[in-house]
This record gives C-alpha cells, structure tokens and sequence, in this order.
C-alpha cells in the first residue's frame, strides 16, 4: 500500500534520482573502459574529471544569442526528469500520491520537447538549432506510442494513480502480460532522454548538435538532465510495468532500488549496442506500425477489465 | 495559501497572454504563449480539476512546440533581431478589446449568479470518464469525427504531392515515389 | 478566489486575445490570438463547474470541447497557412483576399 510522505520529502527526491542517475554513468564509463580494453579501475576517472573540467570551465558565448531561452531551455531538462520523479513510489511511499500520477508523469517529459527546442534555438547556431529540431522530429514518432503505452498500464489497474497500478500488479506483473506496452515505453525513454538509438539530435554528424555550443556548467547541467530523465524513466518502469516495491523477503524499497536497478542496467548496456537512427526512417514505421500496436494493446486490458 | 497561488497564476497568465503581442522575437512569442497555457493548468488544478488540468498542460506544450515550428518558418523575423511592427488597425482592436472587456465586467459584476447546486465529486476524473463514455457519449462521437476530419483535412491541404504525383499517371507505381522513404518500405 | 475572479481573468485574457487576433497582420500571429481567447474560454469553463455545477459533468464536457477546438483549430490554421504560402509565398491577410470579388 502506498502512502504519500511528507512535504520535505519533494526535497530528497533529486537526490536519490541523482544516485540513480550517477549510478547509470558510472555504469556507462565502465563499459566504455572495458570496451577501450583498459582495467576497470579507471572507470570512475572519466565521469569525475568531466563533472569537474565542465563546472569550472568558462561558458561559450554566441553571437545575438538569445539568453533567456537558452539558459531556461538547459536548466528544464534536469527539472523535468525531477519533476517527473516525484510520482515514482520509492518502495511504499511516494512524494506525491497524485490521483493522475501517470498523465503527470507524460506532463513533466513532454516538457523536454519545449526544453530542447529552446536550448538548440537559444545558442542562434546553426548545428544547435538544426539538433533542436532534430528532436522535435523524433518527438512527434515516439509520444503517441509512449502515451498509448502509459494508458496499457492505466487502464490496467483502472486507476491513473500509480498507487493502484501498484496494487494491481499483486498477482501478476504488466509486463508480462503487456509486453508490447512494456518495449514500447522503454523505447520512449530513451527518446525522452535522447540516449541510445535516439541521440539523433546531439548526434556525432551535428557536432554534438543540442549540445554544439553548450559549455561549461550549462553543458554539466544538460548532459547530467539526459542521465536524470534516463533515471526517472527507469524508475517509472517499476511501478507501471514491474510490480513496484512487491518482493519476497526484503523490504520494499530494496525491491524497488533492486528493480530500477536492474531496468537502468539493461537500458545502459543497451544503449552502446543500437545505434543512432535517423528520425525519418523510423517516423512512418512510429505511425503506421506502433501506434496501432499500441491502440491494440490498450485493448486487451479493458478486455480483460470488463471480463472480470 | 490557495489565494496567493491563484493570484500568482493568474498575474502570470495574464501577463505572458499580453507579452505575446509585444515581444519581437517570434520564439519567445510562443514561449510566452505556453507559459500563459501552462498558468491556466494550474489554475484548473487549483480548481479541483486535477485530470483536466494536467492534460490542458501537456497538450498545450506539445502544441506550443509546434507552434513555434511553424511560427518561426512563417514569420519574417524570427530571432527578433530588428523591431518591427506588423499591425493593422491598432486603435481599432484595442478599442473593440477594451469594450468588450468593460462589457464581460459589467455582466460578471452584474450577473445574480445562481447558489452552488451539489458538492464537488470524490473524483471529477471518473465523473468526466463516466459523463463521456454515458450520458455525453454523443459528444464523444462528434469531437472524435471532429478530430478525424481534421487530421485528413491538414493532411490534404498540407500536402502537395497528391496520388498521382506519387503513383504516376495511372495510379499503378509501387513503391510510391517519395522524397523521403519511410522506414515501412510501402 | 471567486468566481468573479476567475471570469475576469476569463475575460482579460479573452480581450488580449481579440487584441492580437483583429490588429495582427500575419496569419500565425491571429491565431495566437485565437488561441488566447480559447484559453480565456478554458478557465471560465473550469470555474463554472466548480462555483456554479460541480456535481454535473457537463463543465469539464465543455472544456474537452474547447480544448479539442483548439487542437483543431492550430491543426487546420497551419495547414491553411503552409497552402497559402505555397500558392502565394505570403503569410498576410491582407494579401490572401482571394475569396474577395
């Protein structure tokens, strides 16, 4: 049964989705050692002489660029992975038990969309506009199937709030028995995060794109909200898909750290196995394809609701 | 507390709403109009429309991204890098605004408004789901055929290649000729 | 927090949208101005439902309603706009008078 915690509580949700999200990078370094075929030992080096190379170096200045957006287009996307956060049940208590938990949940990583439109108009260059809009494209394939893939999982437990969809799953998890809902929302997170297959608008062939002309603390800021989305994604799957904090013998917030975990390692390992797509070839494939995949998905849950 | 959050949004929405006509820049223009968008979900959550509320703030950022696709496309100055001013009539329409302004006070001020007849639902969220899949099923029917005929009708005034451009003079070349190939492969 | 209050922000923000939608010459900008008064038409329907009907549902129908115009009123404006710009490299009203005789 899940419960709301107090109001201080709202505070230490950044937290523990930064060690999430900290977790994910160093996890990534360390595959990226392994890979490079150096000891692992290294592995932390990387991340830690970034974080502190970017938050001490001087920030690029554009010309005629539009400040305003810019600055408020970067700091949105760690503020929409937070945000986003505040829903997601750590074990038995959450920091908010919104009754529509789950349309807040899409609210708050919709806001990526405005964030990274801004911040590549922001910089008045061309490669960060062209990376901006490059994610605007790719956000118009993967939304629909994420929201239908939200309402799978809703419409499971009859309930927007992540609580039911929490008790709802005490017999038998939703991924199991929605599969395509589950695949389908995880593709979503790594587009809202623009990690992996989706990293299309910071791509290699833009210069870094979104990020081209992001530098000093603001690029920290950007790169560590990828991470934080990546990590409330993650933790979201739990509750929606996995059965949240439900486990025999630990206590619910170890199943809950232990599942994220888990769903944030397959997303990290994966993510250096696909490669970037194009957002043109796989927009018909989103529309034609995946939406009615998942419009028939959201079916066999009312199906079964109104069987039962 | 609940009147100093209504107040705040609503100083907000206003001004953001009034920012969008006087801004030069066109991005911050719909920027502007999505922070007035994003107040007015707040307020409807304030007034115990908690699905609404929420659904009015991600359908309005979505919307405003591609708004602001379009408007920077369309519009001459985009970055709002020189001023400009494309008015026409302006006396006129701030005159009209400002009467029917004057005209909805009064009548709000004047107005006997009738005594709240029930109470608020536990959930307004399954009060709007049963009205709309029950009683108001017939609006369901015409806002989704609404909706239907909308999405064809873009699509057709959009697009400038019709059937015969992409299947040749008798309708018979497969694959379509595209400029940009999808990922179906139809 | 009255229902007057909230009409008049209602109505304020119906008023700077018919502002901008009769003074602007360039279509997108009208129909930011449109959508402005729609927003208007949001709030006031919200406030209704909970000052004057809350047990009823129709107030939250009447913002579906309103919301869905929105959506397709953005929809077909742009739509309209991209064929004007096609067939005439304009986006200005005053120069799309083809209905005009």
């Amino acid at each position: 049964m899940v419960t709301s915690a107090p109001l201080w509580s709202v505070l230490v949700v950044p937290v523990i989705l930064a060690g999430f999200a900290a977790i994910a990078v160093l996890a990534d370094a360390l595959l990226a050692v392994r890979a490079a075929g150096r000891p692992a030992r290294l592995a932390a080096a990387g991340p830690v002489a970034e974080t502190a190379r970017l938050l001490v170096g001087q920030r690029r200045v554009t010309l005629a660029s539009d400040a305003l957006l810019w600055r408020l287009g970067v700091l949105t996307v760690p503020a929409a992975g937070m945000l986003a956060a505040l829903v997601i049940p750590f074990g038995t208590v959450t920091a908010s038990r919104m009754s529509v938990g789950v349309v807040w949940f899409n609210a708050m990583e919709v806001l990526t969309w405005a964030a990274l439109w801004m911040a590549g108009w922001g910089a008045n260059a061309a490669l960060s506009l062209v990376g901006g809009y490059r994610y605007v494209a790719q956000g118009l394939a993967y939304e629909l199937p994420l929201m239908l893939a939200l309402i799978s999982a809703a419409t499971g437990a009859q309930s927007l709030n992540v609580a039911d969809i929490v008790a709802a799953q005490s017999h038998l998890w939703f991924a199991v028995w929605m599969p395509a809902a589950f695949l389908v929302y995880l593709a979503g997170v790594y587009g809202f995060s623009f990690l992996g297959p989706f990293a299309y608008p910071a791509g290699t062939d833009l210069a870094s794109g979104v990020l081209a002309e992001v530098s000093g603390v603001d690029r920290l800021v950007i790169e560590a909200g990828r991470w934080l989305l990546l990590a409330a994604g993650a933790g979201m799957a739990v509750p929606l898909f996995l059965g949240g904090g439900t486990g025999p013998l630990l206590p619910p917030w170890a199943w809950s750290a232990i599942k994220t975990l888990a769903v944030l390692a397959v997303l990290t390992w994966a993510r250096r196995r696909l490669p970037v797509l194009r957002a043109d070839r796989y927009a018909e494939l989103a529309w034609v394809v995946l939406i009615p995949l998942s419009v028939v998905q959201a079916l066999v849950p009312a199906l079964v609701d109104l069987t039962r | 507390m609940t009147t100093a959050v209504f107040w705040v949004l609503a100083l907000l929405a206003a001004a953001s709403g009034f920012m969008v006509f006087r801004f030069n820049s066109m991005a911050r223009v719909t920027i502007s109009l999505m922070v007035s968008f994003l107040a007015s979900g707040g307020l409807l959550v304030l007034l115990g429309l908690g699905y609404l509320g929420v659904v009015v703030i991600l359908m309005m950022v979505m919307e405003m991204v591609i708004m602001a696709v379009f408007m920077i496309a369309y519009m001459m100055n985009p970055a709002g890098l020189m001023p400009m001013a494309m008015f026409h009539n302006k006396r006129g329409s701030l005159a009209i605004a400002v009467v029917t302004f004057a005209l909805l006070a009064a009548g709000i001020f004047l107005t006997p408004w009738p005594h709240r007849s029930g109470a608020p639902p536990r959930d307004a969220t399954r009060q709007l789901g049963t009205a709309l899949m029950g009683s108001q099923m017939l609006t369901m029917i015409t806002l989704g055929f609404t909706l239907l005929a909308t999405m064809v009708g873009a699509v057709v005034l959009a697009t400038q290649r019709g059937r015969y451009d992409r299947f040749g003079d008798d309708l018979k070349r497969r694959p379509p000729s595209d400029p940009v190939r999808g990922g179906v492969g139809r | 927090m009255t229902l007057q209050l909230f009409l008049l922000l209602a109505a304020g923000l119906f008023a700077i949208g018919l502002y901008g939608a009769l003074s602007q010459q360039s279509i997108v900008m009208i129909m930011m101005g449109l959508e402005l008064m729609l927003n208007g038409v949001t709030v006031g329907a919200g406030a209704f439902w909970h000052y004057l009907a809350p047990a009823s549902a129709s107030g939250q129908v009447i913002l579906v309603a309103v919301v869905v115009a929105m959506s397709v009123e953005m929809a077909i404006g742009f739509a309209v706009v991209t064929a004007i710009f096609r067939a005439r490299e304009v986006d200005m009203t005053d120069m799309a008078a083809d209905l005009k005789r």
